[in-house]
């Protein structure tokens, strides 16, 4: 099988090993990855912040890059959610613009819902030691409904402790343009999200969404804890 | 007057975020409140159904408030009760002091009401020369302190208990406490007095019903009872989205609203006042006049963003808002604070006073899962996002800044040799934080994922 890998602009930047992760398990369950050549942002910022046109023409780009008809596969739910739904929305009065929006948010998967309705790698073995909490990211979980896929993930990992987050379902204050806009209520939420992930005595945090775990990450350096982040995709790369 | 401070909802803010026992308090609270939701929710066996069926009510009565205003006032004028429109706060006001003035009374009782609030009834009556005494816990409290509400359910909740008690200590010469119970009887104490010595009693309203003319308060202190039926003259100030179509329409409310609100299975008191006292009844009061103000939401209701309206003020979104949570709810810098507040101030007040608002949410959802009449919060947060931008009320440097991200987004020549959303991106990013957000960002590899992929 074969599927488009949208990277996203986080892991391009930032994050590339996430990206080696993902090409790691994808070839290991013998998919075909491409990776359409002049990919860039699926337009959250512009969108978030109230920028519609320029959150149009960012998309208009993303839907010409993703033409096709493989399944498009991306390391983040609220860059899946955004071309899932809002796509589909821009292009409502545009008949040939909106078919293609409707096509494209038809394929798109974010990469743990692929992993276990597609692939059902967590059918096959993994192993991973250590104690592991997890940050079920608000996108992902209210927006694209996404709560069960990355558990049954990591509840099938042999050796992995799961250990509970508590008021797991709380944003963790990144917000996209919110935590450069308001960064004092940002960094306060980060620092509460973090002090709860330290409480669980985990040794990783792990979760589905870069944005939101370069701001924990960010918030548990400067509480000067050693603990590890870990975007789900490297978890799974390194139990398979 | 109290003057509206939204503009600085940042500063306020990073004012909030320092007081550490605000903090404290407001996390507490705002936490056990949406835990008691949560459980009672969870026996709602029916829960998405009704909450299906109270939004299907809620919209009907938008799409036909015109009619249901008709209907009220008309039941309501039958069962006795004198109704009047009022087209901003300032008429509502007017007319309020008039119906006090003829009555030449000076003392009046107050029962728990934001729309009172909105138009700033105590501040303005006392002015005239009438003392306005609040009579719910809350309120009563932080009339003492001189402070505005900073939630819509719990007024005083930015207050911790050791607070109350010294305030308690410091007014009435009591002995220093931190029970609620002593608070309460104290109050009571005080109270009871003013209620009997009172020449008018002014309320809000929960809901009113249109098919009867009733005015439906939800109270637990039992003092909306007494501000209601105690002094022979009762006012009750209400907005126009607050109507039902029918008594029938009220069970599902009352299962909805406390258990959202305050995870009640139903308020201690629910009184439903159909106008005056009639001959032979034993209470009630003898004269009652409802006030319907409009104060803009007619245009809410003609825009984009009506599904506010919706709203029955049960303060489930504020209790789980993060935002809200950190901040309280004075930083909103007017009356209604957390994502519904959010949109009715700035759709109430204007961008132009309450613009810095519709950045206080980080979109996270959370608000919109727990509203028992499904507004899209979140939606209508965007829709003002939206408006704030093509109204002009966004920094400059912002919207060059998105300028720039959409050429270097739409430009995979520019998206690489700028080393992607990094060097282009994150300036803009901290322009507009105002400090170095780049510190909080990772530094930018040198091979991007993309390369690799070449």
């Amino acid at each position: 099988m074969r599927i488009q890998l949208f990277g996203t602009c986080l892991v391009d930047s930032f994050y590339p090993e996430v990206g080696e992760a993902i090409l790691r398990i994808l070839n290991k369950f013998g998919v075909d990855v491409s990776f359409p050549k002049g990919q860039t942002c699926c337009g959250q910022p512009a969108y978030n912040a109230g920028y519609l046109e320029e959150a149009k023409g960012t998309a208009e780009h993303f839907l010409s890059v993703f033409s096709g008809t493989d399944l498009i596969v991306t390391p983040s739910g609220s860059c899946a959610a955004m071309v899932k739904y809002r796509y589909p929305e821009f292009f409502r009065a545009k008949t040939t613009l909106r078919a293609v929006a409707d096509n494209v948010a038809g394929r798109v998967y974010e990469l743990s819902q692929f992993l276990v309705h597609v692939l059902r790698v967590h059918e096959t073995d993994l192993t991973r030691n250590g104690k592991v909490t997890y940050h079920p990211s608000c996108h992902l979980t209210r927006m694209l409904g996404v709560r069960r896929e990355p558990l049954v993930l990591l509840k099938a990992m042999q050796g992995l402790e799961l250990v509970p987050l508590p008021d797991a379902a709380r944003c963790c204050g990144f917000g996209g343009m919110f935590m450069a806009k308001l960064p004092e209520i940002s960094c306060a939420l980060a620092d509460e999200k973090a002090a709860d992930i330290i409480s669980t005595g985990a040794d990783t945090v792990t979760g589905c969404d870069c944005g939101c775990l370069m701001n924990i990450s960010d918030a548990l350096r400067k509480r000067g804890s050693a603990m590890r982040v870990k975007h789900i995709a490297e978890l799974i790369a390194e139990g398979i | 007057m109290r003057k509206q401070t939204s503009l600085n909802f940042r500063a306020n803010a990073v004012r909030a975020i320092a007081d550490s026992s605000l903090r404290g308090v407001v996390k507490k609270a705002t936490g056990t409140f949406s835990s008691k939701r949560n459980i009672a929710i969870s026996k709602i066996a029916d829960y998405e159904s009704l909450r299906k069926k109270a939004s299907a009510v809620r919209e009907d009565v938008l799409e036909n408030l015109g009619t249901y205003l008709d209907a009220f006032s008309s039941n309501a004028t039958r069962a006795g009760a004198t109704v009047h429109y009022a087209v901003d706060a300032a008429a509502a006001r007017r007319t309020i002091l008039g119906i006090l003035s003829s009555h030449n009374a000076k003392t009046v009782v107050k029962g728990k009401s934001m729309v009172s609030e909105e138009i700033q009834l105590n501040e303005y009556l006392g002015k005239e020369g009438i003392s306005v005494v609040e009579t719910a816990l809350g309120e009563f409290i932080i009339q003492m302190e001189d402070e505005a509400p900073s939630h819509i359910i719990m007024p005083a909740i930015h207050k911790s208990r050791q607070q109350v008690g010294r305030l308690f200590a410091d007014k009435f010469g009591v002995e220093y406490s931190e029970d609620t119970q002593v608070f309460t009887k104290i109050a009571r104490q005080v109270l009871r007095e003013k209620f009997l010595n009172a020449d008018a009693g002014i309320s809000g309203a929960n809901f009113a019903i249109a098919d009867t003319g009733s005015i439906v308060l939800f109270t637990n202190e039992g003092n909306g009872r007494m501000v209601t039926t105690v002094s022979p003259l009762h006012i009750a100030v209400l907005s126009i989205e607050k109507l039902l179509p029918s008594l029938k329409n009220l069970p599902s409310f009352i299962r909805l609203l406390p258990s959202s609100a305050t995870g009640q299975q139903i308020t201690s008191y629910v009184s439903i006042i159909t106008g005056t006292r009639e001959d032979g009844e034993m209470t009630g009061a003898k004269e009652l006049h409802i006030i319907l103000l409009d104060n803009g939401r007619s245009e809410i209701l003609a825009g984009e963003c009506r599904d506010i309206l919706k709203c029955i003020k049960c303060g489930a979104c504020i209790n789980v808002c993060p935002v809200y949570r950190t901040v309280g709810g004075h930083s909103y810098g007017w009356i209604y604070p957390g994502p519904m507040g959010i949109i009715l101030t700035t759709l109430l007040t204007g961008l132009a006073n309450a613009h810095p608002l519709v950045s206080a949410s980080t979109f996270c959802g959370a608000c919109d899962e727990v509203c028992p009449v499904k507004i899209p919060l979140v939606e209508l947060i965007h829709k003002l996002r939206v408006r704030k931008v093509s109204e002009g009320f966004s920094p400059v440097k912002e919207k060059l800044g998105m300028r720039v991200f959409e050429a270097t987004a739409r430009s995979p020549f520019l998206f690489s040799s700028g080393e992607g959303l990094a060097k282009i991106f994150w300036p803009v990013l901290g322009s507009l934080g105002g400090e170095d957000i780049a510190g909080r960002l990772p530094e930018p590899v040198k091979m991007p994922f993309r390369r690799r992929m070449e």
